[in-house]
């Protein structure tokens, strides 16, 4: 069904950017408007995800070309998914900048990109055409480099190095896999695609194609071995940034990997056999690196790289099941490590620093804050009822069925050492008794009550999120499923795109 | 015609693996400049090159007749040079205020901890 409302939340934060440009160095009305373009496109998307839900897929035809020859861009559940978690994660970042940023950032123009950044996400979500992806893609990560090197403290630009060079790389990846796909099918239109591939008679080279997008989302999902980037870099921008980086754009490449290898190449068992190694080092790299890091934001970037293995393992067990863990597990996902880069931002405007052997004594201090912090970090871990639980719960049962006894362990492994370092930090920063060597710098405390409040309303907000996907974990299963059906089953997909 | 791009676009790629391998920054910056533009050249050759054939069909003809050449893989390298053009823009930017503050081109020399990981 043809229904052009689909690309409003791109709309949306494209004129919230550019009207941002037009009050340029006016930081109290970029905030306003900031806050107001990510309420609208929440709005909007939640609108739509309702839409999609009850009447099935939705698409438009950039400028009434008709597909496979123009551009189309797509609202199946799984992208309408993904937009509604983004409009969600995005409102919260909004309010959290809004006091969390410095004014020095505002100043140059940290709204705005931050803006293009959710407008390219969104767009890469929706889009049904494999360039626009890439240009989607490009779109996203020359605003992150911006976002990362804002500021331009050392550290910053050193991570900005490592971040820009293998994300230029990753792109060149993606772009040759599109000129060979493009060179073996003529088509770049996904749904077109996935007719025309089996159709190709050398196989081979369809698989060796599929490789080069393999390594280009690896890449920019952080997949073992290619994700020594993301814990070098994700630590140094202000807490706001990383949160949009953690929580938003490694799962792009995720979501990528899932539409590419569901609907475009159908992965034989080879390289199914490949993710799920890819998906064991994954959670046991990042698990074994979290151990040993002592600055919260290091050790969360971690955390992602762990987690991300989740996904990535339930994508080659490639049964509905997996899927539906897997889908479960990125939605869980997303919200969770938005909140815990946020709540790193607010350990370090309560306490001027992030390394855990500096902090402790906040339960004692700010009882209420610590037990909404202790709910985001419990459904990181999994602790039923909470988010966390379910998913995992779905993986292993996957894992069994499919008699991958390795993925079993791994997740398990994973999820332990999660514990581990949720039960380090609690007692670290909020039980341990607060140090009494270096002096505790409270830029919280003066704070006005309207300040405190957008400091902790996006964190509440993003906490009772996470608290819903638990406890009301039937609806997000029944959402999960039907994604996993979409995924299976690619029909629906291409009779709504090219109507037949 | 092809053989000579297909060369040139195995020594575009080997040429920008190598570079990118190395420790300098502006190795690397030249690595990314030929990998882009090696792929560029590998969609042009993909995209089956044909010579001095327009895709402009006569007002009196409804449909082509003629081979003629694709346009868009054409469309395609000039979107992939207008991005790699600003990506690269902001590459040097970046790697020449990172020289500018470590007064050091090696990669190795970019570990610098923060002061709140001491």
């Amino acid at each position: 069904m043809i229904d052009n409302q689909i690309i409003a939340t791109v709309i949306i934060h494209l004129f919230t950017a550019l009207l941002q440009l037009a009050f340029w160095r006016k930081t109290v009305t970029q905030r306003v408007l900031s806050i107001t373009g990510s309420f609208i496109g929440l709005l909007f998307s939640i609108h739509l995800f309702s839409k999609v839900l009850h009447g099935g897929i939705l698409t438009m035809n950039a400028a009434n070309w008709q597909a496979p020859f123009g551009i189309v861009f797509v609202a199946d559940l799984f992208s309408i998914t993904m937009v509604l978690l983004t409009s969600i994660a995005a409102l919260a970042i909004s309010l959290f900048s809004a006091q969390g940023v410095g004014r020095a950032r505002m100043l140059y123009g940290y709204f705005p990109i931050f803006h293009f950044l959710i407008m390219g996400l969104n767009g890469a979500f929706l889009t049904g055409d494999i360039f626009n992806l890439y240009v989607w893609f490009e779109v996203v990560i020359i605003s992150s480099f911006v976002l990362l090197t804002l500021g331009g403290r050392k550290s910053q630009l050193e991570g900005a190095v490592k971040y820009m060079a293998m994300n230029i790389l990753a792109s060149m990846f993606f772009l040759t896999g599109i000129g060979i796909l493009y060179g073996i099918t003529g088509t770049l239109n996904m749904a077109d695609l996935s007719l025309k591939i089996p159709l190709v008679e050398n196989q081979t080279i369809v698989n060796l194609t599929s490789m080069f997008f393999l390594i280009g989302f690896g890449i920019k999902s952080a997949v073992f071995p290619l994700y020594f980037w993301l814990p070098s870099s994700y630590h140094t921008p202000p807490s706001a940034v990383a949160a949009a980086f953690g929580g938003l754009l490694t799962k792009v490449g995720i979501y990528a990997m899932f539409r590419v290898f569901t609907l475009i190449f159908i992965p034989n068992d080879f390289i199914k056999t490949l993710f799920i190694i890819m998906g064991i080092m994954t959670i046991l790299t990042g698990a074994f690196g979290a151990v040993i890091k002592n600055n919260i934001r290091r050790l969360f970037s971690y955390l992602i790289v762990c987690h991300i293995g989740f996904i990535i393992g339930g994508l080659g067990l490639y049964t509905k099941l997996a899927f539906t863990g897997a889908i479960f597990y990125l939605i869980h996902d997303i919200i969770v490590k938005t909140n815990l880069f946020l709540i790193s931002g607010l350990i370090q405007q309560l306490r001027g620093t992030m390394n855990m052997s500096r902090l402790g004594g906040l339960y004692a201090e700010y009882p209420k804050l610590s037990l909404l912090i202790a709910i985001v970090l419990f459904s990181l871990a999994g602790i039923p009822p909470l988010s966390g639980f379910w998913p995992k719960i779905y993986l292993i049962d996957a894992a069994y069925v499919g008699e991958n006894y390795f993925l079993i362990a791994a997740i398990i492994i994973g999820s332990f050492v999660t514990l581990m370092m949720v039960a380090k930090m609690w007692s670290e920063v909020f039980w341990k008794d607060a140090s009494t060597e270096a002096p505790v710098t409270d830029a919280f405390k003066p704070l006005s009550s309207l300040k405190k409040t957008m400091l902790v309303l996006p964190i509440g907000i993003l906490a009772m999120t996470t608290l819903f996907i638990g406890l009301n974990a039937e609806m997000v299963i029944r959402v999960a499923e039907q994604i996993s059906n979409e995924m299976l089953d690619t029909s629906p997909y291409i009779k709504a795109v090219l109507g037949k | 015609m092809e053989l000579i791009l297909v060369l040139l676009i195995g020594v575009l790629y080997a040429a920008g693996v190598y570079l990118i391998l190395r420790r300098s920054m502006v190795r690397l910056l030249l690595g990314i400049i030929l990998l882009g533009n090696g792929t560029n050249i590998l969609i042009f050759l993909l995209g089956n090159i044909t010579k001095g054939k327009a895709p402009i069909i006569d007002a009196d003809l409804k449909t082509f007749a003629d081979i003629y050449a694709d346009p868009i893989p054409q469309a395609l390298i000039l979107t992939a040079i207008v991005i790699s053009f600003g990506l690269t823009s902001f590459a040097i930017v970046l790697l020449k205020r990172v020289y500018a503050l470590l007064g050091s081109d090696d990669l190795d020399d970019l570990n610098t901890p923060e002061e709140e990981d001491l």
